[in-house]
């Protein structure tokens, strides 16, 4: 198994070796030690690894990820998980802002608390958290699911499209065209799958409420014409 | 950008190396701004004596002599030790202001980063490596202290313009970010008869917070009002005689982590610049809350 020490190698030549990585490769499994909030550790991974971070990370780790699965026995800084497209990846610690922005697909675990805008403009992405999350999450979020086991802060699901949102907790407040849905029986089995996923014991789906998109702004309302 | 880093000790024994921590805080945020860079110790002394700390573009023909002309003409002894571009002059406290008149008296080009029991601010333009370097700052000894690398966005690259700004005595204010309103927030402060250097935004944070300051609000109660009163995007991070504070607008789009161990109480932009701290594998780390006001005092 390779480690890789950002305290002797540097993050140029760790990214590089993943990224020379070849489909089929016996070089599985990654350890990096000493990131001490390196950014973008991890970014870029396009083949099926283990990638095992040891400590903290700053901006972007796992960043566009398509397959590895990364996990960081620390904290996140920004955009950990941005723009990722298949692979999963999963934060001891907490998540700092826009955690799973624009990610098209893949599962994000944060096992801490996600900081304001988590899954923002989120576009097939599965993130799951543990804690709560910070405000304006899941701003213009269009299609993937956000499950939150805490509680969610203002202006949750602000301009949403069809990103589905379940919240255990409380929800400081709703954003423009986001409402609270009715769970129907394919949301408890997506809902449960997700939290298998995640490693989440001993909470079910029916603790959750879903929220989505009211489509109300999907069209121009002549009304509103004023506004303009 | 810009990178902003506070350490506020509550471990005495930590006291000789304030300035070799905080350094290397900052210069671990070297590429979130490279225009300038500045430091602010909170250091020994204080009751009877106070400092001023100046900085001239001539050091060498603005500092020579300045000692006997300043005790001259406020008829008390004075000390200046001259670090490179800086000056930092100890008076009595009592004499404060009179010093202060007969240095601008004596030498009209120089300028007054910060006034106070214990502060001294050395900032200057130029990477936060060489600014470190050039006040020997990792020697300086302190009970707290904030520093601030720019990457300037509102107004010129100079050493009038980069960060720790004083506006008060022994108070200090870093920032990243831009305020949208500080003209007319300016504009209300000279009216207040605050006065100003600089036409930079973190200016009109910094003197907003001393005025508050100044009408008998606690350094808690004067960050309050930065959330009403300031529009625009900030992470402050403040420093006062004995405490330190932190507060970010509610968009809260500036990056900020804090830790706190039974030594310290550190900020950093990043985590990055936390990583190298005493016990940190330890410490409690957090995001600061958006809107939420945080301080500390001895």
């Amino acid at each position: 198994m390779p480690t890789v020490d950002l305290a002797k190698t540097s993050l140029r030549e760790l990214n590089h070796a993943l990224h020379q990585l070849k489909n089929g490769s016996n070089e599985t499994a990654w350890e990096v030690i000493n990131p001490k909030g390196s950014h973008a550790v991890a970014a870029g991974v396009d083949q099926p690894v283990q990638i095992d971070v040891r400590g903290s990370v700053g901006y972007y780790c796992g960043g566009m990820n398509d397959g590895g699965a990364i996990t960081v026995h620390g904290s996140a800084g920004p955009g950990v998980g941005e723009n990722m497209m298949s692979g999963t990846i999963v934060v001891k610690g907490d998540a700092s802002q826009y955690a799973g922005a624009t990610a098209r697909g893949g599962l994000l675990v944060i096992e801490g608390n996600a900081s304001s805008r988590c899954g923002i403009s989120m576009k097939g992405i599965d993130i799951v958290v543990h804690g709560d999350i910070g405000h304006m999450s899941a701003f213009m979020a269009q299609t993937g699911t956000l499950v939150v086991l805490g509680d969610a802060g203002d202006a949750l699901g602000d301009s949403i499209y069809e990103a589905k949102l379940f919240v255990r907790g409380k929800v400081k407040s709703l954003g423009a065209d986001c409402v609270k849905k009715k769970m129907h029986p394919k949301h408890i089995d997506r809902l449960q799958k997700l939290l298998d996923a995640a490693g989440v014991k001993g909470v079910k789906p029916e603790e959750f409420t879903r929220y989505g998109s009211a489509r109300t702004l999907y069209n121009f309302n002549i009304d509103n014409a004023d506004a303009y | 950008m810009c990178g902003i880093v506070g350490l506020f000790l509550k471990d005495k024994s930590l006291e000789p190396k304030l300035g070799e921590l905080l350094s290397e805080m900052l210069v671990s945020l070297s590429d979130r701004g490279p225009d300038s860079a500045g430091i602010a110790i909170y250091g020994s002394g204080g009751g009877k004596k106070s400092k001023i700390t100046i900085q001239s573009a001539d050091p060498k023909g603005d500092f020579a002599g300045l000692d006997k002309e300043v005790e001259k003409a406020i008829g008390a002894k004075v000390d200046v030790i001259v670090k490179s571009t800086h000056a930092v002059i100890e008076v009595p406290t009592d004499k404060v202001e009179a010093a202060r008149d007969a240095i601008l008296a004596a030498r009209p080009s120089v300028r007054i980063m910060g006034v106070g029991e214990v502060i001294e601010i050395f900032k200057e333009v130029g990477l936060p490596a060489d600014v470190v370097k050039r006040f020997d700052l990792t020697k300086m000894s302190g009970t707290h202290g904030i520093g601030h690398t720019r990457m300037a966005t509102e107004s010129a690259v100079t050493t009038m313009g980069a960060h720790p700004f004083s506006t008060g005595p022994d108070q200090c204010l870093v920032h990243n970010g831009s305020l949208s309103n500080h003209n007319n927030v300016r504009r209300e402060l000279k009216h207040d008869g605050m006065t100003f250097e600089t036409e930079n935004d973190t200016e009109v944070a910094a003197a907003f917070i001393s005025n508050k300051m100044a009408h008998g609000d606690n350094l808690g109660q004067a960050l309050e009002k930065t959330l009403t009163d300031l529009d625009g995007f900030f992470t402050f991070v403040v420093g006062t005689k004995n405490g330190f504070g932190v507060v970010r607008d509610p968009i809260a789009c500036k990056p900020a982590v804090m830790a706190e161990t039974d030594q310290y109480v550190a900020f950093g932009s990043e985590y990055r610049a936390l990583a190298n701290l005493p016990g940190i594998e330890d410490a409690r780390v957090w995001e600061p809350e958006p809107a939420k006001v945080y301080f500390w005092e001895h």
